[in-house]
C-alpha cells in the first residue's frame, strides 16, 4: 500500500490490514510521521502538533510487529497510531496544556487513558495543540501559535481541541484523543469535517486530564469515521478506581452499535431551541438534509422543546470559570512548571506566585480565573454559582423530559462554519456563542457525537450534525451516527474529506523538525 | 518576647466570665492518606511518602479513603454525634505553599458527624457537659519550616523548607459549641476536654494520639464578657497548643491577657495567637475575621459519602468500652483508692500503668513508679510524665530487677538516669555502670569488719543487746560499698559477725 493510501485509511481498515499482515505498524506509523513532517510545520503549516513522539511511536510499532510475527494475540487496534491532546499527561513526552506556565514540564505519571493506549499497544504520534488549558473555541489561545483548518488555512480549526481535529482532518493521524468541557471535541469536529464524541460523564476516566471544570470535563475520541470513534471509546472507557466520578459500566457494545446499520422505528427529536435563528443558512440546510435522510431510513422525526437551554450558556460561564479558578490555583511556580520572579522588589512567596501567574497565563485563562474567583466570593456565591447550579438542574430536567419522548436528539453542532483566524479574538462573547449547542450536554452529563453533515452552500466549509443520547446510552449515538454517515457518504460518493483541498507541502519552509 | 500586660487570674475571674471553644484536629492512623494511596507514616525522610496526588500535580484526582471515613464515623459515634446519611467534601481555597493544590479538601456545609456531647470530669469530680457542634473530615497540610528571619514565619524568612509527607494525612476536626459557665475552672476544663478527646481517639484505635507528634492538636478559643451579659466578647484563637499542660496554660494566659486589655478600656483584636512554651505566653498571629473568604464550593471531583444506617450500626457495634467505664473497671482491677486513682488519671498515666501491668508488673509497683520517681522527674523537667521518655517496658524491667534483689530502690533511680541518658535498657545500664548490689558475702564481710573496727563502741553496744544501734553500722557499710549493698543482707551479716540473735 502506498503511504497516501495508508494515511487516508480509517483506523478500522488499518487494524484489518495489520491483522492480515498486509502492512506493518512501522510502515503505518512512518507514513503518518512523514505526513506530519510534510504538512504540520512552517509558517503555513497546520500546527496540529506541539510535540512529535517519533522514537517512541516507532519503537512501539516495531514491538507490535514483532509480537504479531511471533503469533501473539493482540488488541484489535494494536499498532494503529494515535495523537493525544496536550491536556492529557504522558510519561516521556512533555505536557503543556497549551500554556507557557507548563513549558518544559514532564509528567512523572501517565493519564489512565494513556495507560490504556499503552496496554492496547497503540503508538502515540505526539501531543496536539489546544487553546490554553482548553479555554477557547478556536485554538488561537494556545501559547504555541494557532492551529490552521485543513479546509482553509486562514480559518480556525475550532477549539479547544483544534489540534486533534485538524490532525485527523489533515491525515496526520487516524485517531486522536480530545477533551470536551463545553464542546471542545464536537465543535472542532464540526468545523473540520471530522467525527468526535463526548461520552457520558464518567464513562471515560479523567485521571490525568488537566482539569478545567471537573464537573464538565470528559475525554473522548476524535476520528474520521463513526466506527473508529466507537473502537477508540471501547479502548479508553470503563471504570477507573483513580477517578471517583467514573462509572462502573463496562465500555462495550459501542462497536456493535456502530455496525448495526439501521434506525428503523427510532424516534429522533429536533431540539426547537437549537436551530433556526442565529444559525448560518448553510448549516440549517445541511441539518434539514440529514433529517430527511434519517426519515427516509425509517426514523421518526419529532420536535421537542428544551426551554431552559437558553440559559445554558450563561450558567456554563459561571460554573466552568468557578471550577477552573480553583483547578488552576495549583499553577503557582512553587512545585512544578515555569517560575517567574518579580522584576523588582522583594522576593516573597506571594510576589513570586503572582509574577509566575501573570507571566505564565494568557488573557483568556486570566479572564476565566477572575470570573470564577468573583462568582465564588462570599456574598456572590448564591447569586452566581448557586443560581447556575439550579439552571443546571433545569437543563437536566429538560433532557429527561425530551428523552421520555425520543431515543436521541439532533441539532447542528455549531451555529456557524469555521471563521477566520483573528476574527473573534477580541470579542469573547461572540467566541463563546460557538458552543451554544454543545454546552447543554456537558451541563447534564449526557453523551454527544458530531459527524460531518456536508458543506455549507455559502462558503463550502464543513457543517457538523450533533446527536445527543441519555446518560449511559452512548451506543445509541454510534448506531444513529453510523447510519447517517453511511447515507450521507453514498450521497457524496465518498467521505467528506475527499472534498477537502490538497495540502501543499510545507516541509521546505519549516525551519525545524518537530 | 511578649510585653502584653496581664491581670492576675483571680482578678480576671472577679471581673469577667470566660467563654471557651475548641477545635481539636485528630490525625488518623490509617495506612494510606485521605485521598491518595501514599503511605501515612510519621517521621520518614521528608517528601518520600508522597505521590502525584499529594503533590497536586496537573491532572490528578482524589479518591476517598474508606478506612478514614469509618474512623470518622467511629469518632462521631464516640462523641455522641449524629452521623450524616449523606455528606460532601468542599474546597477551602487559599494560596499557601503547605497546601499543594492551593486549596484544602475539607467538609463545609455538611460534616459527617454533628450535634454531639461529652461529659468532662474535673479532678475534684465536677462534671461539665460540653456540646460538640461537628466533627468533619479533611486533609492535613504539608509541614513548613521557615529558616532565617526573626519571626519564624514565612514573612521575613530567608527560605522555607516544605515536607509534603504530612500533606493529605487524614484529619478529623472536632469543633465544640461555645462552652459557657466554666468560670475559674476554665483552664482545667480546657485541659480535661482535650485529654478526654485524646483518650477517646486513642481508645478507638483510630489515632496514635501523640500530642508531641501533632497527632492531636488543639486550637483554643477564648473570650471574656462581663458577668451577666449574654453577648460573647471578641475571641482569640490560640493555634496548635500541643500538650495538655500547654492547653491549660494557654487558656489561663489568654484569660489574664484579655482581662487586662478589657479592664484597661481596650478592645480585643479578633486574631489567631501563637503559644510559646518557653515564655508561657502568646503572641499575635494573623487577623481572623468571620468574613475570611475561602471561596468554599462543593468538591466536584468527589461524589457524596453515603453512610447507610446499616453501616453506621455495624460500626457502632465495634465501639470499644467508653473511657469512663473503662476507668471504673481499671480502678477495681488495680485496687486503688479513689484518691490514688484520681491522682493517676490526673497525672495522665492511666494508659501507661495499664500497659505496665499488662507487661507483668504489679499494680502497686506500676503506681509506685509512675506516680513516684517518674512523676517527680517530669515535674522537675516541666513536662507531662508521658513525655519524659520512660516506657512501660522500662518500668517492668526496673521492677523485676528490684524484686530479684539485683538492685535496690536507690540504684534503680540511677539506672533510670542511665536509661534516660540513652545508655540502653535497665539491664544494660546495670551492666555498663556496674550498679548491681554487692551480694558477695566476702566483699561485704570485709566492709563490715572495717565499719565495726571504725566504731568499736557501737559494736560493744550491739553485743550488749542494743540491736537498734545496728543501723549506724549498716549506714557505714553502705557508705563503704557506695550504696551497692543489700541493706537487709548487711544487717544479717553484722549481727552474725557480732554473735547476736536478730
Amino acid at each position: 500500500m502506498s503511504a497516501y493510501e495508508l494515511i487516508r485509511s480509517s483506523a478500522a481498515d488499518l487494524a484489518a490490514k495489520l491483522a492480515a499482515k498486509e502492512v506493518s505498524s512501522v510502515e503505518v506509523v512512518q507514513a503518518h510521521l512523514d505526513r506530519i513532517a510534510d504538512v504540520d510545520g512552517g509558517e503555513r503549516g497546520i500546527n496540529a502538533f506541539l510535540h512529535v513522539n517519533t522514537d517512541e511511536a516507532l519503537a512501539v510499532a516495531a514491538d507490535v510487529d514483532a509480537r504479531r510475527a511471533a503469533g501473539e494475540q493482540l488488541h484489535e487496534l494494536a499498532g494503529v497510531p494515535i495523537a493525544v491532546k496536550d491536556l492529557i499527561v504522558t510519561k516521556g513526552q512533555p505536557t503543556t496544556a497549551g500554556s507557557k506556565i507548563l513549558e518544559g514540564w514532564m509528567s512523572p505519571y501517565d493519564a489512565t487513558v494513556v495507560k490504556k493506549l499503552r496496554a492496547a499497544r497503540m503508538p502515540m504520534l505526539g501531543k496536539t495543540n489546544l487553546d490554553e488549558f482548553a479555554m477557547g473555541s478556536s485554538t488561537e489561545h494556545s501559547a504555541y501559535g494557532p492551529t490552521r483548518n485543513p479546509w482553509d488555512l486562514d480559518r480556525i480549526p475550532g477549539g479547544s481541541g483544534g489540534g486533534s481535529a485538524a490532525a485527523v482532518a489533515a491525515f496526520e493521524a487516524p485517531l486522536a484523543l480530545g477533551t470536551d468541557t463545553g464542546g471542545s471535541i464536537r465543535q472542532p469536529g464540526a468545523v473540520t469535517g471530522t467525527v468526535g464524541v463526548k461520552p457520558t460523564y464518567g464513562a471515560v476516566s479523567r485521571y490525568g486530564a488537566i482539569a478545567m471544570a471537573s464537573s464538565l470535563d470528559q475525554i473522548g475520541p476524535v476520528s474520521r469515521t463513526v466506527l473508529d470513534s466507537a473502537l477508540l471509546q471501547e479502548v479508553i472507557g470503563g471504570h477507573d478506581p483513580f477517578d471517583s466520578t467514573s462509572l462502573t459500566d463496562p465500555s462495550t457494545g459501542l462497536v456493535a452499535a456502530a455496525r448495526l446499520g439501521n434506525v428503523k422505528g427510532m424516534k429522533i427529536g429536533i431540539i426547537k431551541e437549537l436551530h433556526g435563528e442565529g444559525y448560518q443558512t448553510g448549516v440549517e440546510n445541511r441539518f434539514n438534509e440529514s433529517l430527511e435522510l434519517l426519515r427516509s431510513a425509517g426514523a421518526e422525526i419529532v420536535e421537542v422543546s428544551c426551554p431552559n437551554f437558553g440559559y445554558a450558556l450563561g450558567a456554563y460561564y459561571l460554573i466552568m470559570p468557578s471550577e477552573a479558578s480553583s483547578n488552576l490555583a495549583k499553577f503557582d511556580g512553587v512545585r512544578f512548571g515555569a517560575r517567574t520572579l518579580p522584576k523588582d522588589g522583594p522576593l516573597t512567596i506571594e510576589r513570586v506566585m503572582g509574577a509566575t501567574r501573570a507571566a505564565g497565563f494568557g488573557d483568556e485563562v486570566k479572564r476565566r480565573i477572575i470570573l470564577g474567583t468573583y462568582a465564588l466570593s462570599a456574598g456572590y456565591y448564591d447569586a452566581y454559582y448557586g443560581s447556575a447550579q439550579k439552571v443546571r438542574t433545569l437543563i437536566q430536567r429538560d433532557f429527561a423530559a425530551a428523552f421520555a419522548q425520543v431515543d436521541v436528539l439532533i441539532s447542528p453542532t455549531s451555529p456557524v462554519t469555521a471563521f477566520k483566524l483573528g476574527e473573534k479574538l477580541n470579542d469573547p462573547l461572540s467566541m463563546y456563542l460557538n458552543d451554544v449547542a454543545t454546552i447543554p450536554a456537558n451541563m447534564a452529563g449526557v453523551p454527544g457525537l458530531t459527524l460531518p453533515g456536508g458543506l455549507a452552500d455559502e462558503d463550502g466549509l464543513p457543517v457538523g450534525i450533533q446527536l445527543l443520547a441519555p446518560a449511559r446510552e452512548d451506543a445509541r449515538l454510534y448506531r444513529v451516527g453510523a447510519v447517517l454517515e453511511s447515507l450521507l457518504e453514498s450521497q457524496w460518493g465518498g467521505p467528506i474529506l475527499d472534498k477537502a483541498p490538497t495540502l501543499a507541502s510545507t516541509a521546505a519552509t519549516s525551519g525545524e523538525v518537530k | 518576647m511578649s510585653t502584653d500586660a496581664t491581670l492576675s487570674f483571680e482578678e480576671a475571674m472577679e471581673k469577667f466570665d470566660p467563654v471557651l471553644g475548641f477545635e481539636v484536629h485528630v490525625e488518623l492512623n490509617t495506612a494510606t492518606k485521605m485521598f491518595s494511596s501514599a503511605p501515612n507514616v510519621f517521621g520518614d525522610e521528608p517528601n518520600t511518602n508522597v505521590n502525584e496526588v499529594d503533590l497536586g500535580l496537573p491532572g490528578v484526582l482524589p479518591v476517598v479513603n474508606k478506612k478514614a471515613v469509618e474512623s470518622s464515623i467511629l469518632i462521631g459515634l464516640a462523641l455522641n454525634c449524629k452521623i450524616a446519611e449523606s455528606c460532601t467534601f468542599a474546597r477551602k481555597q487559599y494560596f499557601y505553599p503547605d497546601t499543594p493544590k492551593n486549596f484544602q479538601t475539607s467538609q463545609y456545609e455538611d460534616p459527617i458527624a454533628y450535634d454531639g456531647w461529652l461529659d468532662i470530669e474535673l479532678e475534684d469530680g465536677t462534671v461539665f457537659h460540653v456540646e460538640i457542634e461537628r466533627a468533619h473530615m479533611e486533609e492535613d497540610a504539608g509541614k513548613l519550616t521557615h529558616k532565617g528571619g526573626a519571626t519564624g514565619r514565612i514573612q521575613g524568612a530567608d527560605f522555607s523548607l516544605v515536607d509534603y509527607n504530612r500533606a493529605g494525612v487524614p484529619l478529623v476536626e472536632i469543633v465544640t459549641k461555645p462552652i459557657q459557665g466554666a468560670g475559674s475552672r476554665a483552664p482545667e476544663l480546657a485541659k480535661a476536654y482535650v485529654a478526654a478527646v485524646r483518650e477517646i481517639v486513642k481508645n478507638l484505635g483510630v489515632s496514635d494520639a501523640k500530642m508531641e507528634r501533632g497527632n492531636v492538636r488543639c486550637d483554643a478559643n477564648v473570650s471574656l464578657r462581663p458577668y451577666g451579659r449574654e453577648k460573647f466578647g471578641t475571641r482569640t484563637e490560640t493555634k496548635n497548643v500541643n500538650s495538655l499542660r500547654a492547653v491549660e496554660h494557654a487558656v489561663r494566659y489568654e484569660i489574664q491577657r484579655h482581662a487586662a486589655v478589657l479592664d484597661g478600656g481596650g478592645t480585643i483584636t479578633q486574631e489567631t495567637r501563637h503559644w510559646h512554651e518557653d515564655t508561657k505566653s502568646t503572641t499575635s498571629g494573623r487577623p481572623k475575621s468571620d468574613a475570611d473568604d475561602y471561596r468554599y464550593f462543593p468538591e466536584p471531583d468527589l461524589v457524596p459519602i453515603v453512610a447507610t444506617r446499616e453501616w453506621v450500626e455495624e460500626l457502632r457495634a465495634t465501639l470499644p468500652e467508653p473511657p469512663a467505664e473503662r476507668r471504673k473497671r481499671l480502678q477495681g482491677d488495680w485496687g486503688y483508692s479513689d484518691l490514688e486513682f484520681r491522682d493517676v488519671v490526673n497525672a495522665g498515666v492511666m494508659d501507661e500503668i495499664e500497659e505496665t501491668v499488662a507487661a507483668g508488673a504489679s499494680a502497686a509497683a506500676a503506681r509506685k513508679w509512675w506516680m513516684g520517681e517518674i512523676a517527680r522527674r517530669a515535674k522537675l523537667a516541666d513536662v507531662d510524665p508521658v513525655a519524659l521518655g520512660v516506657t512501660p517496658a522500662v518500668v517492668v524491667e526496673l521492677d523485676a530487677l528490684i524484686t530479684s534483689g539485683k538492685i535496690n530502690d536507690k540504684l534503680a533511680r540511677e539506672v533510670l538516669d542511665g536509661v534516660l541518658a540513652g545508655e540502653g535498657t535497665p539491664g544494660e545500664v546495670v551492666e555498663k555502670r556496674g550498679l548491681a548490689v554487692v551480694s558477695d558475702d566476702g566483699a561485704l564481710q570485709a566492709a563490715i569488719d572495717t565499719a565495726l573496727a571504725a566504731q568499736p563502741d557501737l559494736a560493744d553496744k550491739i553485743r550488749g543487746g542494743k540491736i537498734q544501734a545496728v543501723g549506724a553500722i549498716v549506714g557505714g557499710v553502705m557508705k563503704l560499698t557506695k550504696g551497692q549493698a543489700d541493706a537487709g543482707r548487711v544487717r544479717e551479716l553484722i549481727l552474725a559477725t557480732l554473735g547476736v540473735e536478730g
